[in-house]
């Protein structure tokens, strides 16, 4: 099922004016700021499908920014983002892409700070819902609505099993897991919700397992 | 949780329970919260909805500038007592219209089920719960109602403009006020679930076709018309009055249409009233003065 509570049809409580191009904006760079892990100085913001269309009129390049500046969907500030950023010292591009997206409501957000970089795809599905749908080049489906960790590591026999036998002795219960690869033998990308968030040093045990490069625990 | 209406009303029938109390009893197993906080949280959710009414009716601009006060108009002219329908109707119009006049103004509402929609479910309940001299509480319980009705539809088709059209948005938020009407005036499930399927048949087709893409026009007189429509499904339910096609193959009709919908009429701005001359002319001029800035 799409949806799960009560509260995605009787909200989210949000500011205006379009629940999926505004509070479902937000919420897409909010996601991009957790998984990027500090904050961004340059954001590049790639509009696709009805985004690229109307983002003007929903305040949609609005949102997202606030959503990149770490504000929630019903935070009074967000009209103001383009000032915030200011602030802040977050320099920032919208660019409008022809190329037609399989959702239409979707939205390509790279965030750079020294050393380091990130690149997200998300779509905005409905009444503030989102779905992550691509990092760093991998494919995932990642709501953001529960903790998950995401393992960058090399394609290679027991890496998997050395990470899922680590959570289950830290009692931690896996709610859903995908695993994508650039190749066979090559980079992969594992993506585990879990229903309880995974403490630090768990996070270090995993990071220490051969095989992995990078890991990113995203909290809710 | 329940897979469809069938579903819903199979288990209210099995377990004795409103819809309301199927749909709060599902989340709570779903979540681990207790009822009570559940339902404190849908409280604050109904504190929003009563300040953007207010808020609405006192008169506000959209960020645009292209629309507002409209609710106070509305309000108004109920004052005046010259009206041809009764103030039932009549308020259920001015919330639904102050509600998604504040939404344009980029203030605090409630997405019901989405913010395009957000009028129509608080305009039709603030409305009845004065008529019906209904307390907080139960316009909670009648909130769960709604959610549940609009629970089934989103999960078994879409409520987004841009994925189905405006049917998918203010078509599921009038189905939804039209079954938490009834429920509100004493109806049972069944005759709820038949008034989601009256509400969301008359509106089958409706296209999402803002001027330069905006939340604004039609957006907000569509709402006080969902509001209109809600009531009127919810009066013919009541009256005992059944729709034909049962609840669950209309939402399957609003998902089809949905999917066979050109894009042109999904809230790109690319169809209907946005390309009309009036819809050019304010796409240019509202887009001129934004890349300006």
């Amino acid at each position: 099922m799409k949806y799960r509570s009560v509260f995605d049809i009787i909200g989210p409580t949000m500011i205006g004016p379009s629940s999926s191009h505004t509070a479902g904006a937000v919420r897409i760079g909010q996601l991009a700021r957790k998984l990027f892990g500090r904050a961004p100085e340059v954001a590049d913001i790639y509009f696709f499908g009805s985004f690229a269309r109307t983002y003007r009129g929903h305040a949609t390049d609005v949102a997202v920014l606030a959503g990149v500046l770490g504000l929630k969907t019903d935070d009074p500030r967000i009209p103001d983002a383009f000032e915030l950023a200011k602030d802040n010292g977050l320099k920032y591009t919208f660019y409008e892409e022809a190329a037609v997206p399989t959702h239409p409501n979707t939205v390509e957000i790279v965030l750079q700070s020294e050393n380091a970089r990130i690149s997200v795809t998300g779509i905005s599905i409905g009444g503030g819902l989102v779905q992550m749908t691509r990092v760093d080049g991998f494919d995932l489906h990642l709501s953001g609505e529960s903790p998950a960790l995401l393992i960058f590591h090399q394609d290679a026999y027991g890496t998997i099993a050395s990470v899922t036998q680590l959570l289950a002795l830290a009692k931690i219960n896996i709610s859903h897991m995908e695993v994508s690869r650039a190749q066979r033998g090559r980079d992969a990308l594992m993506v585990i919700e879990t229903d309880q968030p995974v403490p630090p040093d768990i996070l270090r045990l995993i990071q220490d397992q051969p095989h992995i490069f990078k890991t990113i625990k995203l909290d809710i | 949780m329940f897979k469809d209406i069938a579903d819903m009303l199979a288990q209210c029938k099995e377990q004795n329970l409103s819809i309301s109390q199927l749909m709060l009893r599902s989340e709570a197993e779903q979540t681990g919260k207790t009822e009570e906080a559940l339902r404190e949280e849908m409280l604050a959710s109904l504190e929003v909805m009563k300040n953007a009414a207010r808020r609405g009716l006192s008169g506000v601009t959209s960020h645009s500038g292209m629309t507002g006060g409209d609710a106070k108009r509305l309000n108004d002219y109920i004052n005046t007592g010259a009206s041809l329908t009764d103030t039932t109707f009549l308020k259920a119009l001015a919330y639904a219209l102050a509600t998604n006049e504040v939404n344009a103004s980029m203030g605090l509402i409630c997405a019901t089920p989405t913010a395009g929609s957000c009028g129509v479910l608080p305009g039709v309940l603030l409305s009845v719960r004065e008529k019906l001299n209904k307390t907080d509480e139960e316009l909670v319980d009648a909130l769960f109602c709604a959610g549940a009705i609009g629970f089934v539809i989103a999960n078994n088709a879409v409520i987004s403009g841009a994925a189905g059209g405006c049917q998918a948005e203010v078509g599921s938020a009038s189905a939804m006020a039209a079954a938490a009407a009834v429920f509100l005036a004493g109806g049972s499930p069944e005759q709820s679930a038949q008034a989601m399927a009256i509400a969301l048949k008359n509106l089958l087709g409706l296209a999402c076709d803002p001027l330069a893409g905006l939340v604004e026009v039609p957006c907000i007189k569509r709402n006080a018309g969902g509001a209109a429509n809600a009531l009127a499904a919810a009066e013919m339910a009541l009256a005992g009055i059944r729709s034909k096609v049962p609840p669950d193959e209309v939402i399957q009709a609003m998902y089809s249409i949905g999917l066979s919908l050109p894009i042109g009429l999904r809230e790109t701005a690319q169809g209907g009233l946005a390309i009309t001359p009036t819809g050019q002319e304010w796409k240019q001029r509202l887009w001129q003065v934004q890349s300006n800035e």
